[in-house]
């Protein structure tokens, strides 16, 4: 069965899916795991580097390699940086343990993972997204990272393989798994979360967060409920999202099978699945029968983290202002909301460090967003001067510049370092004197009698269609100078007077 | 708590940890494990309300080590020691089931 399914955003935020089958309204739950690699210099455990791309198997020691006798030491900036994320995240730091996950594969040559299992490191924080969503983080809490496998003969993947070669480079790298709680509602929701996240890992120092690299690894917890009920459905764990790209396609995908399968009165059954980008669908992974029991039990050879009330201090001290805090202070300035997409995109391109200071030199709030959003390039942005900026947006609102020779005039004052003024001169961007304009439209009208008598009795149809005849005839006339709103004013109030 | 330990239990857990066990040693090992589980027992008898939980039998917390490079296995000398080796790589088995 196809079922036709369309997306609704609903009370502007949440989106759901409509069955045409049914009618009914479904709504699509998403808590996302997160995992990152702390930026340290060595491993978790050992003095190993802690580097990506290097030749197979060159850092490793006997404490990474599992040797019998090794003895695993914790690495301070590990505690540095996951207590750094944490704080960021608004949790608050406990005295946490060390446990042992007990597992046969390869990729760890222990045959185990050491995590943090019932005492983690952070618990219960929150994450507010661009949208003013508040995301619950239930924990954030730091594990060892595995080798990696290269799975050889066959048909290179994981089944079907011959054999598997392993380089344990990375094995015993730190990570901190975030678990959110199913606070998202929607595949872009959840592609704002990861941005966010990233934005956090970046502005702490915590991770370099690249997707591509590995470095900031994303599972989806997909469920979807009819709406307004209370309880959660079943879920299902989405694996391989290696990209913002798939964990938005994942998601979408998911939800509409799960529907589908719940409208046809099939439960769904709690399970890992698998993306498969080439196929646009997700696959089941592990069935239930191969669900593994990890037999946790606390690490013997490492004691407890106990992390003193000085060294949070420290911690919250030097913290960063973050994204969130950022947008709240920029969107004071400006006098605009904090979820505007201009506000969002200045902080989100790093340059609302520019729009605070041209704001600050008297630069219309909402006029300087635009020019940060739309019309500069981040590379060039730095070499800008926010008074110039300040002095460009003064000239659009003292109807000087039209918005398009603003833009214009904008480029030329990255690359030249000249003021907008100097520029605008020497482009030829001399405000047209509105008598002159009013000459030239005038003269426009009689040079065009048919079409002025259809736009004066124009129905509203047709009304845009003539008016855009009239301003690109000005436009052009004008060698493109002619403000554009101005010309409409003028039209419009000829053609009031004609009519 | 030993009551409930079954020799379904034992096979459970033998199973996880890859142990192959005759039905002998399933007996023999029920009734061991279950001696061990009922000396827990015996701690959870006591009255330990105004005991914290101990987290390590060592009066240790906070052992760290500063994030410095130190030497590492001589790569050669590692893959020397291995059954197989490819291409700079231990060389494993085919792996059945799916990474955790």
């Amino acid at each position: 069965m196809t079922l036709n399914l369309t997306h609704e955003p609903i009370e502007g935020e949440h989106f759901t899916i409509t069955s045409e089958n049914t009618g009914d309204v479904w709504e699509i739950v998403v808590g996302l795991e997160v995992h990152c690699e702390l930026a340290t210099v060595t491993k978790l455990f050992c003095g190993c580097p802690n580097m990506f791309g290097d030749e197979p198997n060159t850092n490793v020691c006997p404490v990474c390699l599992g040797l019998p006798g090794s003895l695993p030491v914790l690495n301070h900036q590990v505690v540095e940086l996951a207590m750094r994320l944490g704080r960021a995240l608004h949790c608050s730091v406990e005295p946490s343990v060390f446990a042992r996950k007990n597992y046969f594969y390869p990729d760890m040559p222990k045959d185990y993972q050491v995590s943090q299992f019932d005492r983690p490191i952070n618990v219960d924080g929150w994450l507010d997204l661009p949208d003013g969503t508040r995301v619950g983080i239930e924990r954030a809490h730091i594990e060892e990272d595995t080798g990696k496998n290269t799975h050889a003969g066959g048909s290179g993947r994981i089944h079907g393989a011959d054999y598997s070669l392993v380089d344990y480079n990375r094995a015993g790298v730190p990570l901190v798994e975030i678990v959110g709680r199913p606070h998202i509602r929607h595949p872009e929701q959840a592609k704002m979360y990861i941005d966010e996240l990233r934005a956090i890992l970046l502005a702490t120092g915590a991770s370099d967060a690249k997707m591509e690299e590995g470095s900031l690894r994303v599972d989806a917890n997909v469920s979807v409920r009819r709406v307004g009920d209370p309880e959660l459905g079943k879920r299902c764990e989405i694996k391989n999202l290696n990209s913002l790209r798939s964990l938005g396609r994942a998601i979408d995908y998911e939800a509409r099978r799960q529907v589908d399968l719940l409208e046809e009165g099939i439960a769904i059954r709690q399970e890992t699945r698998h993306w498969d980008e080439g196929a646009g669908r997700t696959r089941p992974g592990r069935s239930k029968e191969e669900a593994e029991d990890y037999r946790y039990f606390q690490e013997p050879d490492l004691v407890p983290l106990e992390p003193s009330a000085e060294w949070i201090a420290a911690i919250d001290a030097a913290l960063p202002v973050l994204p969130a805090q950022r947008r709240a202070i920029l969107a004071e300035a400006a006098g605009v909301g904090a979820t505007e997409s201009g506000v969002v995109m200045a902080v989100q391109r790093g340059l609302d460090g520019l729009a605070l200071a041209a704001i600050d030199q008297g630069g219309e709030g909402r006029r300087v967003l635009t020019h940060v959003e739309h019309n500069l390039a981040v590379d060039g942005a730095g070499s800008l001067d926010p008074k110039h900026l300040a002095e460009l947006v003064g000239l659009e609102l003292a109807g000087q510049l039209t918005a398009t020779q603003a833009k214009t005039v904008l480029a030329e004052m990255v690359s030249s370092g000249s003021s907008p003024a100097a520029i605008a001169t020497e482009l030829g961007f001399e405000a047209m004197d509105s008598s002159e304009l009013e000459a030239m439209i005038d003269a426009i009208i009689a040079e065009s009698p048919d079409e002025w008598s259809s736009f004066r009795d124009a129905d509203e149809k047709r009304h845009a269609k003539l008016q855009g005849f009239f301003v690109g005839k000005v436009m052009k006339v004008s060698k493109g100078q002619a403000d554009g709103k101005a010309v409409t004013a003028i039209l419009e109030s000829r053609r009031n007077a004609s009519s | 708590m030993s009551a409930h330990l079954t020799r379904d239990d034992v096979a459970k857990v033998a199973l996880l940890a890859r142990l192959e066990l005759t039905d002998a040693e399933l007996d023999t090992y029920t009734g061991q494990l279950a001696a061990v589980i009922d000396h827990a027992a015996d701690v959870a008898a006591l009255d330990l309300a105004d005991i914290p939980p101990t987290a390590h039998p060592l009066p240790l917390v906070n052992v760290l080590r500063d994030d410095v490079i130190r030497p590492g296995a001589n790569r050669d000398e590692v893959l020397s020691q291995a059954p197989s080796v490819e291409d700079r790589r231990f060389r494993v088995p085919a792996i059945l089931g799916e990474e955790p």
